[in-house]
């Protein structure tokens, strides 16, 4: 009965020694980080898109960080943000749902400039300043600051904007996964 | 193949597997001799089981079966663990080691090359651990058995476990097995060597593997740092304890030569999968692997603790290899070697 | 006594040399091939920038495209011809995509544009440069480095090494260019050595090159300065600059580092060649030794203009039946041509045909049993082992932990690999995932702070606005009072009060927009205005349906009326833009308003002002011409005063801002 009594004691006081070592180094050592809104805000894309239901990544980052978003909702940012943002978190991997599962390709605005009316209402739209133009003056994309987020597609009157996919260069040339999946029924 | 290099000039995987085999051959040539044919009933036994399973296991996962199949190296685990288990072992011990190594231990792990523990090892951990009976019936060595046990015999006694006469009277301890509970019975070590058993079996084979290992060494199959790592691991902490007290703690060529150190720095400590790939990491963990093999034997409840020595370090080994990452060409401090 | 000690590297590996089979006979000139595919991109960096048109007439080292920038060079035509075209071609790239290339076809002259040496040695360091990089010098050795920026300042580096070691299998164009330019390479290597300062010039062979190593031997007797032939075991990759660095030094270059830093540098006998040909006879760099060898009957080497065509080449060496694939480089380093038509680059040192028993196909990959095979290989001492594991899980950060960027991608570790994994193409994969991700997160970061600048120039220009309206109505309420015509002091007063009610506005929206603008943008538009759009927008719908269904004329028909329409639209909006200016009394500043959001309330309002604005007009045309003067310049010292105000108001806020 002692070696039983003493067996409890001794696994106690263990608990206790090893509890508060942890938690001295968990006050003492702590590490300062960004707040989690800006360590999430970080991860997304910054398109400013609003596919997520919120108007901007930083509202749906403020969003995450309480709580109140799902992980899956970014759709520039694909299933590899996704992937991120279950990292920080902690949260488990969702993939996502609906059209936005097909990866679309990367896409920046072009007005066609014979339809444009110089209605200004796509400049107002762009959450990037990446439309030049002023009223009843021809508007134009620059390319190098277009993000792709499709926001002023919907508000041309006479339908003027489309999305065309960046071409590759060289510098934007990737080499491809080197992993082929077998399959049974492949010759040796 | 569309992408660089478009030479190579590898030594392919079965020439690798073939080379660890064909170094095998002289341990069990001379464990036939010592032992009789029943060793050579377990080697088959156990690689049949070892490719009916490997065959069945890719075709679950959807792999392709014959690359893999002839790669050998289902193969070496089975003879591996055919040479750890009793020669006269019942055929369901060898049957049943070899399907949980190859299914349980590697492809349940991810298959070839994925595996975080010895394949063998965990077989023979298996079996040491649910049949302890079965696996301490080693038979006495044919030199001195009476009666002679005939190879017939032997292999009915594999199969039917009908012997004609008793297998107490041909059954016999191995010399670590003798030792340990020699020492238990408060012998000294001087008479306990006095027995016929040393020097006759055990300690030959054992010689046998090491010229194995040598030979794969020169052929670059494998390298010098594991082999050597654990061995002097095992044979320093025995030199510790025997200098300290050697009526009680064995010498340690004897230890070097008895149970499964010569089979395990050679073949087994070295299998790549599961040891580390830099060379200090790989020095802590054969020296480690060894020294606890040497406290397993003698403070431990096991008499041979190669097996679970090994098993433990392969638990570390992904963590020594983070931390022993050598330095990269232009990037070591200043005096290193360059 | 010149041979010397060496410092080996770690790893290395012997593949088999096939050397034999092009080193035998001299190199022989290429003949003129019926056109030359030039690309305008000759060096990494920048593509140069075109100066000739298509139908120009060019000489032989005209030059058809000037350096862009500083990592850029010079391109020249190769010989003397005619402009046929100007657009991309495939270039001689592993992703076949396409550079714009200057396609010249020959007239089989060769004329030669004026040439003349170019005085280094009282040229400044700068000029010198700019003169190499004119002239298109880049590394020969398959990186195409401009070498340009390699020429550091006097006294910086102490060792200049020429690299003749040409480690890898089947290429023998720097040995064959080392037995018979032997004198020109070392003329190369001194005027470097001059530019530079250095003291020591160290020259690498590898030991498979006797008579290169004699050759360049007996050319030291007589060139005028010390220089070593250093020969090195062959191994490969001896060849490589940092190796060879170790090899005859002992000094190990970290990646990333430059090795001038430690007082070395290192050339290639081509690009030695090639300076010296710049400096001393004003030849740009045009053509280059190319070895053509494999599954061929004449394997060989042959001086190439660069934008032959690479099938226009092949029949020189004669390829024979069962080819299989070019590859363009060497078997350790190169890579498949995506298209025979591809002009060559200055880095296309060797071409092999495949087929036959030269570089046959790999067996089927097998799972890494982590051997080690490839650490032992690695000539700058990394893990390919764990690489490989991190690239196949996509663990991009340990890759960098285990310097991944260190890798010289020499495919070693592939070559001994036994489960024959093509280690390379999984670095060259994770090296480029993760330039991507930094692309893009240089992208982010830009639109992250472009969006933020957005919302803050919109909350300022609320403000100023805001304060704009309140100042006007303070001025209105004084031009009200001091109004003589009673009229136009009742008119003064409505307007002064809706002003009043449009500020009182303004600040409540002032104090709301502390939320993000984008919520505006994306809040629901007033139900008349998205119903007005989405009538806009049917209507363009109908319109391009029908213009489906249409004939050539019936369409220009249609587009000259939508012309006409567009024109009449605007037209209408320009004349109501003039009245809403003149019922304000100021002209509309900065057109990028905010959105406008026409409440029942404001628009009676201004159609009320319009009216009255109708009224006035109609008073004035009854008006004698001395009586409307009058009202013009009063209402244009009005509009001068309230201008005036705002500019100072401007000249004020500015002021304030730049405190």
């Amino acid at each position: 009965m002692t070696e039983f009594i003493e067996a409890i004691l001794i696994m106690a006081a263990l608990a206790l020694l090893l509890g508060g070592v942890l938690g001295f180094a968990a006050i003492k050592y702590k590490v300062d980080e960004d707040p989690l809104v800006d360590q999430i805000d970080e991860i997304l894309p910054q398109t400013q898109c609003g596919q997520c239901g919120y108007p901007g990544c930083k509202p749906y980052a403020t969003a995450l960080a309480a709580g109140e978003a799902e992980i899956n909702l970014c759709v520039p940012g694909g299933n590899e943000g996704v992937r991120k943002l279950a990292d920080l978190l902690g949260k488990d991997f969702m993939p996502m749902g609906g059209e936005a599962a097909v990866e679309k390709p990367k896409s920046t605005a072009v007005i066609d400039e014979n339809i444009c009316i110089g209605c200004t209402l796509c400049l107002q739209a762009c959450p990037v300043d990446a439309i030049l133009g002023s009223a009843k003056h021809l508007h134009t994309v620059l390319q190098s600051e277009c993000t792709g987020c499709e926001l002023c597609v919907a508000p041309c009157p006479v339908d003027c904007i489309s999305m065309q996919a960046i071409p590759e260069t060289l510098t934007s040339w990737k080499w491809h996964y080197p992993v082929i999946p077998l399959k049974v029924k492949q010759a040796v | 193949m569309k992408t660089s290099p478009f030479v190579a000039q590898p030594m392919p995987l079965q020439t690798v597997m073939l080379k660890v085999v064909t170094a095998l051959v002289p341990g069990i040539l001379l464990a036939v001799w010592a032992f009789g044919i029943g060793v050579l009933v377990q080697i088959a036994l156990a690689v049949a089981v070892a490719l009916a399973t490997e065959a069945a296991c890719l075709k679950l996962r959807g792999y392709p079966v014959k690359p893999f199949l002839l790669d050998g190296s289902a193969v070496v685990t089975a003879c591996l663990l055919a040479l750890s288990i009793p020669p006269l072992g019942p055929w369901w011990l060898a049957v049943l080691g070899t399907a949980v190594a190859i299914g349980l231990a590697k492809h349940m792990y991810g298959g070839l090359g994925q595996n975080t523990f010895n394949p063998a090892m965990i077989g023979f951990a298996v079996l040491i651990v649910s049949f302890p009976a079965q696996m301490s019936r080693w038979a006495a060595p044919l030199a001195l058995a009476q009666p002679d046990l005939g190879a017939l015999a032997q292999i009915a006694y594999i199969f039917t476990g009908h012997l004609p006469l008793a297998f107490d009277a041909v059954a016999s301890a191995t010399p670590l097995d003798a030792v340990r509970t020699g020492l238990l019975q408060h012998l000294t070590l001087a008479d306990i060597f006095k027995a016929p058993l040393f020097g006759v079996a055990q300690q030959w084979i054992a010689a046998g593997y090491l010229v194995g290992g040598l030979y794969l060494w020169q052929q670059k199959v494998i390298r010098w740092r594991l082999p050597l790592a654990f061995l002097g691991g095992l044979g320093l902490t025995a030199l510790v304890f025997w200098l300290v007290d050697s009526e009680h703690y064995a010498s340690p060529l004897f230890h070097l030569f008895s149970g499964g150190a010569m089979l395990g720095a050679f073949f087994i400590i070295t299998d790549p999968v599961t040891a580390p790939t830099t060379p200090l990491g790989q020095l802590i963990f054969a020296a480690l692997a060894g020294l606890l093999a040497y406290l397993i034997r003698t403070l431990g409840g096991y008499p041979d603790g190669v097996a679970f020595a090994v098993l433990i370090l392969n638990i570390v080994g992904p963590f020594i290899d983070q931390y022993t990452q050598p330095a990269v060409f232009g990037r070591k401090k200043k005096g290193a070697k360059a | 006594m010149n041979e010397r000690t060496f410092f080996p590297f770690h790893g290395g590996v012997h593949p088999p040399e096939h050397k034999n089979l092009s080193s035998g006979a001299p190199i022989q000139r290429a003949p003129l091939p019926s056109r030359l595919v030039v690309p305008l991109l000759q060096s990494i960096g920048n593509r140069a920038r075109l100066l000739v048109n298509v139908g120009d007439k060019v000489l032989k080292g005209q030059c058809i495209g000037v350096p862009d920038g500083a990592i850029s060079v010079g391109a020249h035509a190769p010989t003397s011809g005619v402009v046929t075209a100007i657009g991309p071609a495939t270039l001689a790239h592993p992703s076949g995509l396409t550079e714009i290339a200057v396609t010249i076809v020959p007239d089989g002259e060769d004329r030669w544009i004026e040439r003349q040496a170019f005085d280094w040695r009282n040229a400044n360091i700068r000029a010198v440069r700019d003169y190499l990089r004119d002239m298109g010098v880049v590394g020969l050795g398959g990186a195409i480095f401009p070498s340009h920026l390699k020429i550091t300042d006097k006294g910086k580096v102490h060792t200049l090494i020429v690299n003749g070691a040409e480690c890898e299998p089947y290429i023998t164009c720097d040995d064959r260019l080392m037995r018979e330019q032997a004198a020109g390479i070392l003329t190369g290597a001194g005027i470097v050595r001059e530019l530079m300062g250095a003291e020591r010039v160290l020259i690498g062979i590898e030991d498979n090159k006797p008579e290169a190593a004699a050759a360049m031997r007996e050319a030291i007797k007589t060139c005028g300065f010390h220089a070593e032939v250093g020969v090195v075991p062959t191994l490969y990759p001896s060849g490589a600059a940092k190796q060879l660095i170790k090899l005859l030094t002992g000094i190990e270059i970290a990646s990333g580092t430059r090795s001038t830093d430690h007082g070395v540098q290192c050339f290639n006998v081509a690009t030695l060649l090639s300076i010296w040909r710049a400096m001393e006879f004003g030849e740009p760099a045009l053509a280059r030794a190319v070895t053509l060898t494999g599954h061929v009957e004449r394997p060989g080497n042959y001086e190439v203009l660069i934008g032959t065509p690479i099938d226009e080449l092949l029949p020189l060496a004669g390829v024979k039946p069962g080819a299989d694939g070019y590859i363009y480089g060497g078997p350790m380093m190169g890579f498949e041509l995506p298209a025979l038509s591809v002009g060559l680059s200055k880095a296309g040192n060797c071409v092999i045909v495949r087929g036959g028993d030269v570089l046959p196909q790999r067996p089927i990959e097998l799972p890494c049993i982590r051997c080690g095979n490839c650490a032992d290989a690695c000539p700058v001492e990394l893990q390919p082992m764990d690489l490989y594991w991190f690239a196949r899980s996509k663990r991009f950060d340990k890759s960098e932990d285990w310097e991944l960027f260190d890798c010289i991608e020499c495919g070693a570790c592939a070559y001994v690999c036994p489960s024959n994994i093509r280690l390379v193409d999984y670095f060259r994969y994770s090296k480029s995932e993760i330039w991507a991700e930094e692309r893009q997160n240089r992208a982010a970061h830009h639109a992250r702070q472009r969006h933020e600048f957005r919302q803050f120039r919109e909350e300022r220009e609320k403000r100023e606005k805001a304060e704009r309206l309140a100042a006007r109505a303070a001025e209105k309420h004084q031009a009200a009072v001091s109004s003589a015509d009673p009229a136009d002091a009742e008119r003064a007063a409505k307007i002064k009060a809706a002003m009043e009610r449009a500020a009182a506005k303004q600040a409540d929206a002032v104090v709301e927009a502390a939320a993000p603008v984008a919520a505006e943008a994306q809040a629901a538009l007033d139900p008349e205005k998205a119903e007005r759009i989405r009538a806009a927008m049917e209507k363009r719908a109908a319109e391009k349906a029908a213009l489906e269904g249409m004939s050539p004329e019936e369409k220009a028909a249609k587009e000259a009326e939508k012309q006409a329409k567009i024109q009449a639209a605007m037209e209408r909006a320009a004349a109501k833009k003039a009245e809403k200016a003149a019922a304000e009394a100021i002209p509309e500043p900065a057109p990028k308003a905010e959105a406008p959001a026409l409440d029942p309330e404001k628009a009676e309002r201004i159609r009320v002002a319009m009216q009255k604005r109708e009224e006035e007009k109609a008073r004035l045309a009854a008006m004698s011409p001395a009586e409307r003067a009058a009202l013009d310049a009063e209402k244009a010292a009005r509009i001068a005063a309230v201008k005036e105000k705002a500019a100072a108001m401007k000249a004020a806020q500015n002021e304030n801002k730049t405190e």
